[in-house]
């Protein structure tokens, strides 16, 4: 069941017939998505269905060989302006965080902010302690991420995404390499997220996040996008044959 | 509840170690008499150290003689420290002249005010020290040791020598090649081919050349390639050898520090929106430099050691003057302390950059390693 809240007619995030190759493995072929501004879609599949290829195509952590991609207007092409346009716009969490070791939460927060804004340096910390805050996790500002649970790291690393004040926020399987006591916390943030409006492409095997929050549910499967519906018929009425296997392989364990 | 269940509520206190685990007997106990074999060893390395230190001690410090004016002072039978005593000006300053080596006194202890700033922590004001020290201070640095200007004498590089010419030696290999090192390093491993391809000839090409080449080719043949009229300096050439030799050997270094950051932290970078620069001196070589310091720091010892090489191109560094020292009829048959004054020099600075990149290890160490 989805949340009520406002779907724009605005277009986010545009995929036209993406096709990418690892050398000779096709590892996309012709994925089209369409993402309106506060949406929430999530993406789910076996591993290697190119799941995490999609999202890290949006923000040229892999180039994509065919088709197009727009972000909020911008076409994704091998200018580095529209490259470094475009990642400004969207933040992205990741299944290891990817904290800075060498920089206290804070300055993990505050670090984007100021380089790539060009926020004063006291602005770009109270942005930091804002968005600290609002994960529950200021008391840690001063730490380094190695003194902090892995709960605790992914919701820093939430935070560090949100002072960059994204458009679209990517999360690539944020709670795959959690404890599980820690998912709780993690995905309690990211609801909160989705209720304030915020435009996400999560891909996660977390099938309750999925039901609860998404107003769209992808399934990949060998570089292709199988099915898309929203929720409740996704799960509830699966239409192709692969989905209903990988359905019941997560969720009668 | 069933036979084989079982349960506690009563938290177990902490208690203290057992006693003959800790202190200095604990200590001994454990390392050095753990088993008969081991007491056997121990008492043995015992009796080694004495035989070779008790008469080192005595030849070195009780026994030897430390000032007089010629080596009719040296009467004790041990060392006669009489000939560094009486040529340390000359093992320092080289051929400077006498008037003139306050300028090279002056030199060294502003450097050393501006290192000590820099490596002292919670002293205030690090960013405008470190300009000073890399920007400003090489160009009053060149004019005071050079002179020629502010009515100062010029003094020619061929009387640099001494104690003097292999620090300046070493401070401007150490401190040009850890940036040229870094760049050939980011070369090596960009996706550019011209770049990547030029980093790694120059890079092959000058770890598979000798240093001795290196400074005859920079001494003998340069010359040769050269129009007649261009003559540039003995030291400035042998200088530039090292620097561009040195380099090579850092970028390998670099290059193995850049391979242990973990894909995530470029990933992450990207992500937020740092361009290459940025992502690369803010979040990689930070981390990366901090896991090279060992690396770094042994390439900087073996350039310390490296410059002693100079003394082949006939320039006078600690080693070639005290060796030339040797050789004067009045002072013939003091080698063994002539060396050994010399491996003392080298020893302190080296030991010196040893325990100061063990300190740096010690202080970045932030928890836990990148992920």
């Amino acid at each position: 069941m989805s949340m009520t809240h406002q779907v724009e007619d605005k277009l986010m995030v545009e995929m036209r017939g993406v096709n990418k190759w690892y050398g000779q493995f096709h590892v996309l072929k012709d994925v089209n998505l369409e993402v309106k501004k506060g949406e929430r879609i999530v993406i789910c599949g076996p591993s290697g269905s190119g799941k995490s290829t999609t999202i890290r195509c949006i923000n040229r952590l892999e180039e994509h060989q065919k088709g197009d991609i727009i972000v909020d207007g911008t076409t994704l092409n091998n200018d580095l302006k529209n490259i470094e346009t475009i990642r400004r716009e969207v933040g992205m969490v990741f299944q290891h965080f990817n904290l800075f070791p060498h920089l206290t939460v804070l300055e993990n927060c505050a670090l984007a902010p100021i380089w790539v804004r060009k926020t004063p340096r006291e602005e770009a910390e109270e942005i930091a302690m804002k968005y600290l805050r609002r994960v529950k996790i200021e008391e840690q500002a001063l730490k380094y991420p190695g003194q902090l649970s892995g709960g605790q790291q992914q919701r820093v690393a939430i935070a560090r995404s949100l002072c960059m004040n994204p458009q679209v926020m990517l999360f690539d399987e944020p709670t795959s390499a959690l404890d599980p006591e820690m998912i709780k916390e993690v995905l309690d943030v990211m609801v909160e997220l989705a209720e304030e409006g915020m435009t996400m492409l999560c891909v996660t095997h977390e099938m309750g996040f999925a039901k609860t929050v998404a107003d769209r549910v992808i399934f990949m499967d060998k570089g292709q996008i199988i099915e898309e519906n929203e929720p409740h018929e996704f799960f509830n009425n699966p239409q192709s044959e692969r989905t209903k296997a990988f359905l019941s392989q997560i969720l009668n364990h | 509840m069933s036979d084989s269940a079982k349960v506690t509520d009563t938290l177990l206190p902490d208690l203290p170690p057992p006693a003959n685990s800790t202190g200095v007997i604990g200590w001994m106990r454990m390392h050095l008499f753990s088993s008969p074999v081991n007491a056997l060893l121990t008492l043995f390395t015992l009796y080694i150290l004495y035989i070779l230190l008790v008469p080192s001690i005595s030849w070195a410090l009780i026994n030897a003689d430390w000032v007089g004016d010629n080596r009719d002072a040296c009467t004790s039978g041990g060392a006669c420290w009489v000939f560094i005593y009486n040529r340390f000006d000359q093992f320092m300053y080289g051929f400077y002249p006498e008037m003139e080596r306050w300028r090279i006194d002056l030199t060294f202890g502003m450097l050393a005010v501006l290192v000590i700033w820099l490596m002292v922590p919670n002293l205030p004001k690090k960013g405008l020290v470190s300009v000073l020290t890399l920007v400003v201070y090489p160009i009053i640095a060149y004019f005071l040791l050079y002179g020629g200007s502010f009515g100062l004498e010029v003094v020619e590089t061929h009387k640099w020598g001494g104690m003097s010419l292999t620090l300046i030696l070493a401070i401007v290999g150490i401190v040009a090649a850890l940036p040229f090192g870094v760049l050939l390093a980011l070369g090596r491993r960009s996706e550019m081919p011209i770049v990547k391809s030029f980093c790694v000839v120059y890079i092959e090409f000058w770890r598979g050349v000798p240093l001795i080449t290196v400074l005859f080719m920079a001494s003998v043949m340069l010359p040769l390639f050269l129009p007649g009229e261009v003559d540039f300096d003995k030291l400035l050439r042998a200088m530039i050898g090292i620097v561009m030799f040195q380099s090579a050997y850092m970028a390998e270094v670099v290059r193995g520090g850049l391979q242990a950051i973990p894909k995530g932290q470029y990933e992450a970078a990207q992500a937020l929106g740092l361009n290459y620069w940025k992502m690369m001196g803010l979040i990689v070589l930070p981390q990366a430099l901090k896991l090279m310091i060992p690396g770094i720091v042994n390439t900087f010892i073996a350039l310390f050691k490296d410059t002693s090489l100079v003394l082949i191109i006939g320039l006078f560094d600690i080693l070639a003057i005290v060796q030339a020292g040797l050789s004067d009829p009045n002072w013939l048959g003091f080698s063994v302390e002539g060396y050994t004054f010399v491996a003392l020099m080298f020893w302190v600075f080296c030991y010196g950059m040893s325990k100061y990149s063990q300190h740096l290890e010690k202080r970045f160490h932030t928890g836990h390693g990148a992920r």
